[in-house]
């Protein structure tokens, strides 16, 4: 359960059989709960079958469902290495949090970085400037792609950042040369993190920022190295890994 | 003698007229989208205040984000220098300015002379100045001048974790779907301002006499908390605390033409 969207996996014999994500909202039990039920009907099972579940995520405590809750880190690290058996690293940009992992043998956690104190350099920076530029955030990634010459953000600060970018509007800017020093800046942000943990390929990209092109290619542009992407929602991942780890908890895998 | 100070910041811009040790006029408006056409509207404000013309101006120092772009200035000062020299004028106790503005803040550190010896400022992150204060009046829906005398009738104060603004907003919006009291929203608000504001203050270390000046000393709840916070009393300006870097603007012109000794 993340800060802003809530996401249910359900596995069966090592393989995702249906997934559901929701809006997180101010309630989080209710999150869950309709998470559940999404991923249920889409699975065509009932609650009893569910073996066993595993939370995990900011609101990860408050799954009245699950057995146990475990932190995103393992989860996250778990996940992405469920799909890509070399990685090294995980690079993951969510609502309202970075994290970039080093992972060993496994998938295993062996250090990590996070930034959940600034706004700029998570997923929430994305939500404001998408507003200032009334465009929608599923188009920030395709639009900076169209840009031929990006311009540079100078504020950190979403704040500032929302200001500057109306300004440039205002100025009579190209939107999708604004768009592509958005991704741009923020990729720049998120390199320093990852730069801090360690680069060590493979280098998998999740949470829901990866879904943004121009930021993936901007942070590979910064890191020097390609990333990987996992074939799948990479919002999932997480609730992938912990439902990895109910297995275990069952005895599988 | 007639000399001139001229501050044009991020969202105001202010003029300051003197003769001798007087103060002629005082005027703040808020900017228009150039530099240049703030100082000429708010000049133009102070010297109708004074009955004067642009001629009758001997020496303008312009200050603030916008100095450079102030044709009618014959020097261009910083802002941290200004505001030092404005508070000390008005103040000769004071050895520590806190001037918070609209979208940066500065700690100033002055000697007995007025001369600035340290500073400290934050101008990359909206917590801690002005900015806060505007995006949390807009969350509330009350006019930015109604969160200081709104924070003084709270109970219990909510606590606001958040360093960032946004992640704050994001608090305040939860607290009000919660249906938390408006007034103890305002005074979780000025309280999670002055803790950032106190938190750049230690980091050059505050020695009273204290003053506050910039836009965000005319909110009372962050003055309180503030002062709660440093344990110190802060000295009253009898100016408004808006125009101190106008005022030492004006200052510093005074000695270009007349030098001290």
């Amino acid at each position: 359960m993340g800060s802003l969207t809530t996401k249910v996996v359900i596995m069966k014999d090592g393989a995702v059989i249906a997934h559901h994500i929701v809006e997180t909202g101010f309630k989080p039990d209710l999150a869950a709960e309709s998470a559940l039920e999404g991923a249920l009907s889409q699975a065509g099972l009932s609650r009893g079958e569910v073996g066993y579940c595993v939370s995990t995520g900011d609101g990860g405590k408050n799954v009245s469902f699950a057995g146990k809750y475990v932190s995103q880190l393992p989860c996250l690290s778990k996940g992405s290495y469920f799909f890509v058996p070399t990685v090294r690293t995980v690079v993951d940009v969510g609502g309202n949090a970075t994290r970039a992992i080093s992972v060993g043998k496994e998938g295993r956690v062996l250090g990590y970085r996070l930034n959940d104190k600034c706004a700029a350099g998570g997923g929430r920076f994305f939500d404001v400037l998408a507003e200032a530029l009334e465009v929608k955030l599923d188009d920030l990634g395709p639009l900076s792609q169209q840009s031929k010459s990006p311009l540079e953000i100078a504020s950190q600060c979403t704040v500032f950042a929302e200001s500057e970018v109306i300004s440039l509007l205002n100025d009579g800017k190209d939107v999708v040369d604004i768009i592509a020093g958005v991704n741009r800046s923020i990729a720049s942000r998120i390199a320093s993190l990852v730069r801090n943990v360690g680069i060590k390929e493979d280098v998998v990209m999740t949470g829901g920022v990866a879904r943004n092109i121009g930021v993936v290619k901007s942070l590979e542009e910064w890191l020097g190295v390609g990333i990987k992407m996992v074939p799948a929602d990479p919002r999932i991942v997480g609730a992938i890994g912990a439902s990895l780890l109910a297995g275990k908890e069952l005895g599988e895998g | 003698m007639i000399v001139a100070g001229c501050d044009v910041g991020s969202l105001t811009a202010k003029a300051v007229i003197m003769r001798g040790e007087e103060i002629l006029a005082a005027e703040i408006i808020g900017v228009r989208p150039k530099p240049e056409q703030s100082a000429r509207d708010v000049m133009e404000r102070a010297l109708e205040k004074a009955h004067l013309t642009l001629k009758d101006i001997d020496y303008c120092v312009s200050t603030g984000y916008g100095r450079e772009k102030i044709p009618f200035a014959r020097d261009n000062i910083s802002e941290i220098s200004c505001h030092g020299r404005g508070a000390h004028w008005l103040i000769p106790s004071v050895r520590t300015v806190i001037d918070v503005g609209g979208q940066d803040c500065k700690v100033i550190r002055v000697d007995a002379t007025g001369k600035l010896q340290n500073f400290i400022m934050n101008d990359k992150c909206a917590a801690g100045t002005g900015r806060f204060l505007e995006v949390m009046a807009k969350t509330l829906g009350v006019r930015l001048d109604e969160i200081g005398p709104l924070s003084l009738m709270a109970k219990n104060p909510v606590g606001i974790t958040s360093m960032c603004s946004i992640y704050a907003q994001t608090e305040v919006v939860a607290f009000i779907a919660q249906e938390v009291d408006r007034h103890d929203l305002a005074a979780g608000i000025t309280r999670a301002m002055a803790e950032r504001v106190k938190s750049l203050a230690m980091r050059v270390g505050v020695e009273e006499d204290v003053v506050i000046t910039g836009g965000v000393a005319k909110n009372i709840g962050v003055v309180k908390s503030l002062e709660g916070m440093l344990r110190v009393t802060t000295k009253k300006l009898t100016v408004d605390p808006q125009v101190m870097g106008a005022l030492g603007g004006a200052l510093f012109a005074r000695e270009k033409i007349a030098p001290k000794g």
